[in-house]
């Protein structure tokens, strides 16, 4: 049995006078024990909303989140607010995106970490201090025992990332969901970052679901990636297959997009046509066929079902990429 | 220059980060207000003003419920003391040494504005944070209570609530006055508590299991903090000048054996046009000391707006 199994997770957003907005769209993938899983995707294709769903961090007003998360066969969804709580920072660990505004900013960073310890692990307020300058030095922040006594703004963005990630894995997790935790940094600090959640899951057994819109950080550390669009999975692959063969039109767009060193100069960018806007509803055909390359007729009367093409792969498309063009790809 | 310019230059950069190290928000907040001329200004009033409420007695040149001029006092004419050696402000009308009411009086001003400030800050912290921790309806609940309290203007609310008791003393009029500040505190940290409660940090506090006490109290509450503080001090203020007001109607302590600035004012009416020292004199220290309230909140606010922080 998987760790995570996650099994038609819907989250639908209701707001007075409106239609619901279906968020999150019958999303379906398992997350082994030390297993990276990527969920990739572009803004609004609700890859930060199935992490809420999955920690049970969604507001109980407003969004309706239906479907199994079930976690060491333990559906998450259905535990009461205490159980899950205990669960949280223990068992699930998560680092948010901006790790500036994921601290608190009154609060010295040792305190910050030794909360979650005194909390799970019943730990002495001393006991904790120890533990923690202990971590901040696993996670790479040098002279730990002054930073403990700091205050978020006196940390770089980068030892702030890092003491988030100590904070997430104080308890040891067995999952840890990592929401952009990225895309505040910059490059060089980005690779540190990356360098660091891989050695730390390694190290620990963590499993890792790594939620990204980055296609480099999905090649550098995911073992198995489900790529989003509109809340649903378009496709799922291994990595190495998904890099080297993209079947859906758009996972082929998103690779095809990133821009090459080794390209000729003066080639233009070659961005997916259209934006999320152009969006179809699911329920009248493929969301992405307003701005598919490979858009036929049946595009827009039939939703696409997922098929199983093979070798762990799903794919939700009516005319993927074949496989005969990836030379195209690295064009 | 001499040789030592460039290290000297190092010492001092060195110096101007170094002194940034383990500094809390506050402590970085602090090191602006001391250069800010209108902190200085208005809390060299303050303190002013507190150091002559606490040495008045000792300084008082005399007992001020002495009716030590009542001979110079003939009412059918309004005459009043004039000042006199040993009475540089002269008398009041009822023959007692002004100058000494009015350092007494500080006393009782001070005591008023900061006990009615504190309950008023009180009563708004409990409810506000009532409001933004819970939300739903005991948010609206309580939210609809301070909206019709703030309706009502805000000295006609004091003035009601202080004239509800039958015999007015020092206690009711800092009632009166504080009750009336328990709204602005209450949909200020209210307000606050709610922008805190979809914040990342307190996100991230929930994810890692945090329990909903310590949440509201640990992340929330420290962080919606500045604003009440900064409106503690301009609530100070208005507190003095409620508080004077009230007494100036009559809806004070009626001992008048006890000075105090508002119900001086009000004695001053019936010989405004014979004798304008008896109102200018306490009419000044209200405004004074609300000055120096009102300085110090708003260079209070400037230092902790986060927009100023580096």
């Amino acid at each position: 049995m998987a760790l995570l199994e996650v099994r038609d997770l819907t989250v639908e957003f209701h707001r007075k006078g409106e239609e619901p907005f279906t968020a999150v769209d019958r999303v379906s993938f398992d997350v082994e024990p030390g297993q990276t899983v990527g969920l990739v995707g572009e803004s609004g294709c609700g890859k930060s909303v199935t992490s809420l769903a999955i920690m049970g961090l969604l507001p109980k007003r407003g969004a309706k989140v239906s479907g199994t998360v079930n976690f060491e066969g333990t559906d998450l969804l259905r535990l009461s607010d205490k159980q899950l709580r205990d669960k949280r920072g223990r068992d699930l660990g998560m680092v948010f995106q901006d790790p500036l505004s994921s601290l608190n900013p009154v609060i010295p960073i040792g305190l910050q970490v030794t909360e979650v310890l005194e909390r799970h692990q019943g730990l002495s307020r001393k006991a904790a201090m120890v533990e923690a300058a202990d971590l901040l030095d696993k996670v790479g922040i040098p002279d730990p025992n002054r930073r403990l006594s700091e205050y978020p703004h006196q940390l770089s963005g980068g030892m702030r990332q890092r003491a988030l990630i100590a904070i997430a894995l104080a308890c040891k997790p067995r999952l840890l969901i990592a929401d952009e935790p990225t895309t505040a940094l910059d490059v060089t600090i980005q690779a540190q970052i990356l360098t660091l959640l891989r050695e730390l899951v390694r190290d620990l057994g963590t499993a890792l679901v790594m939620i990204t819109h980055d296609l480099g950080v999905v090649a550098g550390l995911c073992d198995e990636v489900n790529v989003l669009y509109a809340g649903r999975v378009v496709e799922k692959a291994q990595r190495h297959e998904l890099f080297a063969q993209p079947r859906h039109p758009y996972t082929h767009g998103l690779l095809a997009s990133i821009p090459r060193l080794d390209a000729p100069r003066g080639e233009r960018l070659n961005p997916i046509r259209g934006s999320v806007a152009d969006n179809i509803p699911w329920t009248s055909g493929c969301a992405f066929a307003p701005r598919c390359p490979n858009v036929l007729d049946v595009c827009t009367e039939v939703t696409p079902v997922q098929e199983d093409i093979g070798g762990g792969r799903l794919l939700r498309c009516h005319n993927p990429v074949q496989p005969e063009v990836p030379q195209e790809v690295s064009a | 220059m001499a040789i030592g310019t460039k290290k000297e230059r190092i010492d001092s950069l060195a110096e101007s980060t170094a002194d940034d190290s383990g500094v809390s928000l506050a402590a970085s907040a602090w090191k602006r207000l001391r250069r800010s001329p209108v902190f200085l200004f208005g809390s060299f009033i303050i303190v002013a003003f507190i150091i002559i409420a606490v040495i008045a007695p000792w300084i008082a040149p005399h007992d001020p419920s002495a009716r030590d001029l009542a001979d110079q006092v003939i009412k059918a004419r309004n005459q009043i003391p004039e000042p006199q050696p040993g009475h540089p402000l002269g008398g009041d009308l009822q023959g007692r040494d002004f100058l000494s009411r009015l350092l007494v009086g500080a006393q009782q001003t001070l005591l008023v504005g900061v006990f009615a400030t504190l309950i008023g800050l009180a009563g708004g912290l409990a409810l506000g944070t009532l409001a933004g921790a819970f939300g739903g309806w005991v948010d609206s609940l309580v939210m609809r209570i301070v909206d019709v309290m703030l309706s009502i203007p805000q000295l006609l609310l004091a003035f009601g609530i202080g004239a509800l008791f039958a015999k007015p003393n020092l206690f009711t009029v800092i009632l009166a006055v504080s009750i009336v500040q328990i709204p602005v505190f209450a949909r200020l940290l209210r307000g606050s508590m709610l922008a805190q409660r979809g914040s990342d940090h307190v996100l991230a506090a929930t994810s890692l299991g945090v329990k909903p006490g310590a949440i509201v109290f640990r992340h929330m509450l420290p962080n919606s903090l500045g604003p009440v503080i900064v409106q503690s001090t301009l609530v100070l203020a208005t507190s003095i000048i409620d508080a004077a007001a009230l007494s100036f109607l009559g809806l004070g302590n009626p001992d008048d054996r006890v000075p105090e600035w508002g119900q001086m004012l009000g004695g001053a009416q019936t010989v405004i046009d014979t004798h304008p020292q008896l109102a200018f004199w306490p009419a000044g220290c209200i405004i004074a000391i609300a000055l120096g309230f009102t300085l110090v909140g708003e260079s209070l606010r400037d230092a902790l707006d986060p927009k100023n922080r580096r």
